[in-house]
């Protein structure tokens, strides 16, 4: 029976870099369970009032985003609209060809992997730079990120300083100090020379038109503070309903995602620079971005909306722990991956319908989710989702239960295999060529049989 | 043909129409957010407890401006960018070892060794400093110098991040800075100085 695909690449992986990435996603995880439960005399209700305003707010859509909309414009900021990823990316290089603008530098934003604006623009003649460390060694490698807050988890410091060297950036040297102020001494000249910052938005607050952007290397402060023109991707469930959630929010962004009580940096912006300001944008663009989002609030799904991106869900998962981000095909990896993915996929649902499997439905990540998404209920209803559309990657490495299926609906069948199942303890199971009986002994033991004796004991129980 | 916006509002609407009922939105106590060990008494001594969390962040308090002067001149930080509403009050603890600029001038970013600005405010519970458009003069000269000194005032200190939050001055750029820049990109080892400061300091007016 055929391996699922996340389990055919997780085998592949070399095992060091398993190693590395199970290190780094459990060390993160302890930290932040430790800080979450030093600090707050009740974390779970927390997590449980913060799953409850953003359920809320995409409840609410219908009327926070046109709120947000006039609070934005209100403070100068233009809003533009995208249905789809292609239309997203237009909007940016139609922003960029008013202005005459050629250069973009960009602060991590997930939102701009998704509707994959780098080849966009740069087949039309823009140079699209990432300057998040992380996303900057991505993008000279060709490659992509495997976890949403750690873009390089499955990369070392070897590797790096190989890329490096063929880039130019200096001869051969893997120390993290040396590699850090190579890129630090390149991407500044290249920010310099930028006439547009690029960033996603974390929050928006419908009440006051904010957007919160966090960041620990100061990226994002940087491309809004020496380029003439900011422009915001944001995904439509972005939004946040008053200014004071964002307290609670931030409290458990940092803490979920790092395990810092704060961002390095944390910036609330309303609009264009302040005209005593000698740096930072003239111009300030909104673009909110539908790609499919519309389609996940219509599922039964819909909860997943909720996600601040903090990833840990991520580094709490045995599945992504094994198998790291790139065996989720996707641009979201590891358990919010394996729902916010396939769904928001589309038409090609098929294609990712494997991934609601890729869990153990262990319900850790439900559990560390900063807004409380009930994470293995979606991938439950995706798992049906999958099977009753017939999506062929939905039953990989399932065996037919069909017959079993029958028998265990039948009384009369039911009672006639407890009493004849005895046998099974007298047959070498292995060598029956029954492809689910086969499948299941692949990895585990099969038990002593032992059924009917429940029954057995339940009718001769003395009556009271 | 429907503007992008009609045609997204329009599917936001299809979508929600057929739920029963909305979530509401819940209220929340700000106990909830309360950091235990920080539940802060209203005669703690604020910068005392900025100080301590600055420290706890990798970043340097420092209590007076003779401190200052001294750590610039040890780390060999002679030239710098200096707010010009500050410096009147500064310039005496320079000497003429000091090159220091009010204007900062964006093509020379890797000239300046420090910069000097004020904030708009500052949290104790996370060591945090806030700086706003208007009253940081330079954003680049806040950001690009290796090391940044904020100039704090003791009333502009939030007790935490929600007594902040609701006191945030009207100011088209906020940002909430707790410690130097960092990354831990590479092998998880943290980085400070990645693109901005490697060097976070808070100073006492
Ligand atoms: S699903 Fe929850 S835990 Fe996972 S990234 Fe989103 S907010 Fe974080």
């Amino acid at each position: 029976m055929a391996n699922q695909p996340i389990d055919a690449y997780a085998a592949s992986l070399p095992p060091d870099k398993r190693e590395s990435v199970y290190q780094s996603t459990k060390g993160t995880h302890e930290k932040r369970t430790k800080l979450l439960w030093d600090h707050f005399l009740d974390p779970n209700e927390l997590r449980q009032t913060a799953g409850r305003i953003k359920q809320h707010v995409i409840e609410n859509l219908d009327t926070l985003l046109p709120a947000a909309e006039a609070k934005l414009q209100a403070n100068g900021v233009q809003v533009h609209w995208a249905p789809t990823a292609e239309d997203a990316c237009a909007a940016v290089h139609g922003i960029m060809d008013a202005r005459g603008a050629t250069k973009l530098v960009k602060s991590k934003t997930m939102v701009s992997e998704e509707i994959e604006l780098t080849p966009y623009l740069e087949k039309r003649g823009m140079e699209a730079l990432e300057t998040d460390l992380g996303e900057f060694i991505i993008q000279i490698d060709h490659d992509h990120p495997s976890h949403i807050v750690r873009p390089i988890i499955h990369k070392n410091r070897r590797e790096i300083a190989t890329s490096f060297e063929r880039e130019g950036l200096g001869d051969y040297n893997d120390e993290p100090e040396v590699i850090t102020r190579r890129a630090r001494d390149f991407l500044r000249q290249k920010y310099l020379q930028a006439d547009v910052g690029l960033t996603g938005g974390n929050f928006i607050s419908a009440e006051s038109g904010r957007l919160v952007l966090v960041t620990n290397e100061g990226n994002s402060r940087f491309c809004l503070a020496a380029p003439k023109v900011h422009i915001a991707l944001v995904g439509i469930e972005k939004l946040v309903p008053r200014d004071r959630d964002l307290g609670l929010l931030l409290n458990l962004l940092g803490r979920s995602a790092t395990a810092q009580q704060l961002t390095v940096y944390t910036e609330f912006i309303t609009g264009p620079k302040s005209p005593t300001q000698p740096d930072g944008p003239e111009e300030m663009h909104v673009i909110f971005v539908d790609n499919g989002r519309t389609e996940v609030l219509a599922s039964q799904c819909r909860e997943i909306l909720r996600c601040i991106r903090c990833g840990a869900c991520l580094n709490v998962c045995p599945i992504y722990r094994q198998a790291s981000g790139h065996a989720y095909r996707s641009v979201y990896p590891g358990p919010v991956g394996a729902v916010l993915s396939p769904l928001l996929a589309g038409k090609q649902f098929p294609e990712l319908a494997d991934l609601p499997k890729a869990s153990s439905l262990c319900g850790a990540c439900n559990e560390v989710c900063p807004v409380d998404i009930p994470i293995p209920d979606l991938l439950l209803r995706l798992r049906d989702k999958g099977k009753t559309e017939g999506a062929p990657k939905a039953s990989i490495g399932v065996p037919p239960m069909g017959g079993w299926a029958l028998m265990a609906s039948q009384p009369t069948a039911w009672k006639a295999a407890l009493a004849g199942g005895k046998v099974i303890n007298h047959i070498p199971t292995k060598l029956i060529p029954f492809p689910p009986l086969q499948s299941w002994t692949s990895s585990r033991t099969l038990p002593e049989w032992r059924g009917g004796s429940f029954r057995k004991w339940m009718k001769n129980r003395p009556s009271k | 043909m429907s503007s992008a916006r009609d045609q997204i509002l329009k599917r936001v609407n299809d979508a929600l129409a057929p739920l029963p009922e909305r979530a509401p939105l819940p209220d929340w106590d700000r106990e909830l957010v309360h950091v235990r060990e920080t539940a802060i008494p209203p005669s703690t001594d604020l910068w005392a407890l900025f100080s301590e969390r600055l420290k706890s962040v990798n970043g340097e308090p420092v209590d007076d401006l003779a401190t200052l002067v001294n750590l610039l001149r040890e780390n060999g930080w002679l030239h710098g960018y200096c707010d010009p509403a500050l410096w009147p009050e500064l310039q005496s603890a320079f000497d003429e070892s000091f090159t220091v600029e009010t204007d900062f001038d964006r093509t020379r970013v890797d000239d300046y060794a420090f910069g000097i600005t004020a904030v708009a405010g500052a949290i104790a519970e996370t060591g945090t400093l806030i700086l706003g458009d208007n009253t940081t003069s330079s954003r680049l000269g806040a950001l690009t110098p290796w090391a940044h000194i904020a100039v704090v005032r003791d009333a502009q200190i939030h007790p935490d991040i929600l007594a902040a939050i609701n006191a945030l001055p009207e100011d088209p750029n906020l940002i909430f800075v707790t410690g130097p820049s960092k990354t831990a990109d590479v092998e998880g080892i943290l980085i400070e100085g990645v693109h901005g400061p490697g060097r976070q300091l808070a100073l006492r007016r």
